[in-house]
């Protein structure tokens, strides 16, 4: 890329609320039910049917404004949005236009080219719509058919300010805003499943020019990956329009995964007037510094705190702190076994080691598999007092892993403790010494590296069981003095 | 008298007294509407199988206040099964699947529903002249109208068609035609019945009351309707109020307010005097009357026409052929189905109100209009808070004339006019009632409008009450 131009990057973020009814009406929010089943009256849009606010969902929304540095208002309001789709039974969306719940927030994040502070103009609250669905393809079907299932799930939409200067900042602002989601335990953020979406707008300016270039507003991108390519395409494309001296379009665009490019959706002037005004079906929304302080004591610890101390108290390198806290259950987990056990970077070494290795190929989350933290806390232990020795802890693990027992039982009952007895040894060691003359040969030489092929002899006739550290020791006091 | 002119607390007391059986009242009814609907036409659709089934029930209903009484409900209230049009050839054949939380109130106190009433589409009207199906007509003169939107409703109470009915007042359909009709029409404080269930028109507004014989009668049927309701947000949460115990003869000491700036406009002289005297009435008995200055009603007329139509604007988009309703045949894409569904299905009067209010809250405009219409709305408010700060009551006329002529008014803007005194009362959301005061020289009957502060359904009721015997004309029926 030249140094032409300067990319900036807003990003408007919906999240689905995770709560267990809809925001108007008591109708389960529960995804893949039957079309139309969770329905009533109410989020159908019948005629003489009125909304009523759930309580949890404006909780929800305080809890998310707060995590975001966010200002709440005191005073709230709904407003209509109104615009013809057959997916929105009211033909209006029950939105919230210029008094939101929060608002002038910002978050922390990081790229490798460094830390960055994002803006957060807003969050506000809305109801989402439903989905028309097509047999075989949307081309090929003789009709839509309408799956009212998603109407009415709470939804926040999440707007940043034009702060992002790279697809590289978007992407770690978008992952930043979904594990402080996660960490607050408001939403599933599943792209795929559109529990999280993001439009994102685009332009450029001549480097050192204030003024913003004219944007483009780019839709469709449902995987995290998508973000960043269809930013870097987008980029990209408006950066030949201004070499070749030609005008960026004011539009929406949409991104297309299969042709890899982004397409123009519509322009200017195809954009709706979506008439907003004060939703008379709901009486405004007043937010006392008690619910404030109630919500304040729901929020945890969110990731990049949790990130700054695993590296400044626990002493964890920047990238463990990083794949630890990346998700929360881990964190949590990491945490958990923290409270029996006191090396965190061994315990690091661990996790991100063998655990995430099991936890990828079998699809867990990590409170899914057989081990607890008590019982990796336990077979830390294990290693740590020499009674197994590292590589028969990984046997162990697996076997935990799988079966949920723990560890002591399994090494005992398998017989899998270390030989640590120099007696019980004395033979073992001795007989290798008498099978392996040209090594035995090798070390007296002074050739160190042959003394690593004995204890590995040493180590395979007991079947890993021998202390490893002892068996070198013994060998060298036999063949070294 | 027959049993079709009986009051409700009048059938009560015969039931009470075993004279009728709930069985003899519905029949007597029901050989009414026979008699007289093909004439009268208040009916949309007649509930004979509903009635019955709640007569069955009436053994388990019995201690409700409305055992065993005939009520109709105007066709813009929900009710499960049975066919809710609105007067609307979009919502011709549409049944709800639940009720109106004024309907189940209904039914669990034993009500036995005649039928929905014809009423303008969408509450958009003032005459029931803007039905899609069929014009109401006057019971005192049937070359006139009835008033409206909820002209069926009063058109059925005055001609015993049922003891009473519920209607939806905007800005004045339950009062202009009680008015028009010779019955007592009341609009609750907005927020004092629940709206859930009744098809919006324009939401900040919309306000479900009763249309009645009497003033006894009107007390009963808010003993019935009104009270806090979860499934409406904007519904007031208080202390249930017994309105029977406002039905007293007594308006000494009671202060009332005359605006000047409403009698000096231009309206019907025989009105303008009845009221008037109805006026002194009070005052002889004790009341003490004063002329007060109020903002021009002209204004308050103006703000509704914005605020009404943005708010059904919105409201009505929902009728665009996908779920429920009418769906035009005549259809290339999704668009054009949304058009044209629009375009066969509302009346002039609706499309009218939907494209006024479509442009009061475009961007551009919002601010001249909408906006503009709120603010009006608060002055206005305001104004009424000022006068109810000294004053029990304030007295208007209800409407401006007696029941127009059918096809009389082709102008729309002549028509909105008939509401001038109605129409500022939604605006500041306050109660009011309107209640019988004599008649013109053509013998149609005159109504004065009872204005009262929020939550001063109470004060109407006991000086409307009193003006009742004061005039002793309730007892006068239209002949049919």
């Amino acid at each position: 890329m030249t140094t032409k131009y300067e990319t900036v990057i807003g990003l408007e973020v919906h999240v689905q609320l995770n709560t267990n009814s809809k925001i108007f009406c008591g109708c389960s929010t529960e995804f893949g039910k039957e079309p139309n089943e969770n329905t009533c009256p109410v989020c159908l849009g019948l005629p003489g049917t009125l909304p009523v606010l759930n309580k949890k969902v404006v909780d929800y929304a305080i809890m998310a404004g707060l995590a975001l540095n966010c200002d709440i208002a005191e005073y709230s309001k709904f407003d209509r949005k109104n615009y013809f789709y057959p997916d929105l039974p009211k033909a209006y969306q029950i939105s919230q236009f210029d008094l939101p719940v929060a608002e002038n927030g910002e978050i922390e994040i990081e790229t490798e080219a460094g830390i960055f502070n994002i803006g957060v103009t807003r969050v506000h609250l809305e109801e989402d719509a439903g989905k028309l669905i097509h047999e075989g393809s949307i081309d090929k079907s003789k009709g839509s058919l309408v799956d009212y299932n998603r109407t009415g799930v709470p939804l926040i939409e999440i707007v940043s300010e034009p702060d992002m200067r790279t697809p590289a900042q978007a992407k770690a602002y978008l992952t930043e805003l979904k594990m402080i989601m996660e960490y607050l335990d408001i939403s599933d953020c599943n792209m795929e499943e559109g529990s999280l979406r993001c439009d994102a707008n685009v332009s450029l300016r001549p480097v050192g020019q204030e003024e913003f270039g004219i944007k483009a507003e780019l839709k469709n991108m449902n995987s995290f990956s998508a973000v960043e390519k269809g930013l870097e395409y987008e980029v990209k494309r408006q950066q030949e329009l201004l070499d070749e001296g030609k005008k960026v379009v004011q539009e929406t665009r949409t991104w297309d995964e299969s042709l890899n490019k982004t397409i123009s959706m519509r322009g200017k002037e195809e954009a709706h007037d979506y008439r907003y005004f004060p939703e008379p079906d709901l009486v405004p929304l007043e937010i006392d510094e008690a619910w404030k302080e109630e919500m304040q004591k729901e929020i945890p610890e969110l990731p990049r705190e949790k990130y700054k101390r695993f590296i400044s108290e626990l002493g964890l390198p920047e990238y463990d702190a990083g794949v630890l806290t990346g998700d929360k259950d881990l964190a949590v987990f990491f945490e958990e076994v923290l409270s029996d056990y006191d090396d965190p970077k061994n315990l690091s070494n661990w996790m991100m080691g063998e655990f995430l290795r099991l936890l990828n190929e079998n699809g867990h989350s990590p409170f899914e598999s057989g081990v607890s933290p008590i019982n990796l806390a336990k077979m830390l232990k294990l290693i740590d007092q020499d009674i197994i020795s590292g590589k028969i802890a990984k046997e162990v693990f697996e076997k935990m892993y799988n079966s949920g027992r723990d560890p002591e039982t399994i090494v005992e009952e398998e017989g899998l403790k270390q030989i640590s007895d120099q007696d019980e040894l004395e033979n073992i060691v001795d007989a290798i010494i008498e099978d392996n003359p040209d090594a035995v040969e090798d070390v007296e030489n002074g050739k160190e590296r042959a003394i690593g092929f004995l204890v590995g002899q040493v180590m395979k006739e007991t079947r890993g069981k021998a202390n490893p550290g002892l068996v070198n020791q013994m060998l060298r006091d036999k063949l070294m003095n | 008298m027959n049993i079709y002119d009986l009051t409700i607390h009048e059938l009560k007391e015969k039931i009470a007294a075993g004279e009728l059986t709930p069985a003899e009242i519905k029949k007597a009814y029901a050989a009414r509407i026979n008699e007289v609907e093909d004439r009268v036409k208040s009916y949309i659709t007649i509930t004979d199988e509903l009635a019955e089934e709640e007569l069955a029930d009436y053994e388990n209903k019995k201690e409700g206040l409305l055992a065993g009484i005939p009520i109709a409900v105007k066709d813009n209230m929900s009710t499960d099964g049975i066919k809710t049009s609105c007067g609307s050839k979009m919502l011709e054949n549409y049944k709800p699947p639940y009720d109106a939380t004024v309907v189940e109130k209904l039914n669990e106190a034993g009500a036995v529903i005649m039928g929905k009433t014809n009423m303008d589409e969408f509450a958009m009207g003032s005459s029931t002249e803007n039905s899609a199906f069929f014009d109401t007509h006057n019971p005192w003169n049937l070359n006139h109208a009835p008033g409206g939107s909820s002209g069926g409703s009063a058109a059925a109470v005055a001609a015993g068609e049922c003891a009473a009915a519920l209607g939806s007042d905007t800005g004045g359909s339950i009062r202009q035609p009680a008015s028009y009709c010779g019955v007592v029409g009341l609009k609750p404080t907005y927020g004092m019945v629940s709206r859930y269930g009744l098809v919006a028109f324009a939401s900040s507004l919309d306000q479900i009351g009763p249309i009645t014989k009497d003033v006894e009668d009107s007390a009963i049927l808010m003993n019935v309707i009104a009270g806090h309701d979860p499934k409406d947000s904007t519904s007031i949460e208080g202390k249930k109020e017994d309105y029977t115990e406002y039905l007293k003869e007594d308006v000494s000491g009671m202060k009332i307010g005359i605006p000047e700036e409403y009698f000096n406009l231009e309206f019907d002289e025989e009105v303008k005097a009845s009221v008037l005297a109805a006026v002194e009435k009070l005052k002889e008995a004790g009341a003490e009357v004063e002329t007060v200055h109020m903002i021009d009603a002209s204004y308050a007329l103006a703000a509704y026409y914005v605020i009404a139509p943005a708010e059904a604007s919105s409201n009505l988009a929902r009728y665009d052929g996908v779920r429920y309703g009418l769906r035009s045949e005549q259809a290339a894409d999704i668009s054009e189905m949304f058009t044209n569904t629009r375009l066969e299905g509302f009346g002039d009067e609706v499309k009218r109100r939907i494209m006024i209010g479509t442009y009061a809250l475009s961007s551009g405009y919002y601010d001249a209009y909408y906006l503009k219409a709120q603010k009006v709305r608060t002055l206005i408010k305001d104004d009424f808070d000022r006068i109810f700060n000294d004053f029990d009551l304030i007295i208007t006329p209800t409407a401006p004339s007696t029941a127009i002529e059918l096809e009389s008014k082709s102008d729309p803007l002549e028509m909105y006019h008939t509401d001038i005194f109605t129409v500022p009362i939604n605006i500041a959301g306050v109660p009011a009632m309107s209640v019988p005061c004599g008649f013109d020289s053509s013998e149609m009957p005159i109504g004065l409008q009872l204005i009262g502060p929020h939550f001063g359904e109470g004060k109407i009721i006991q000086a409307a009450y009193t003006l009742e015997k004061l005039l002793n004309i309730k007892e006068k029926r239209a002949e049919l």
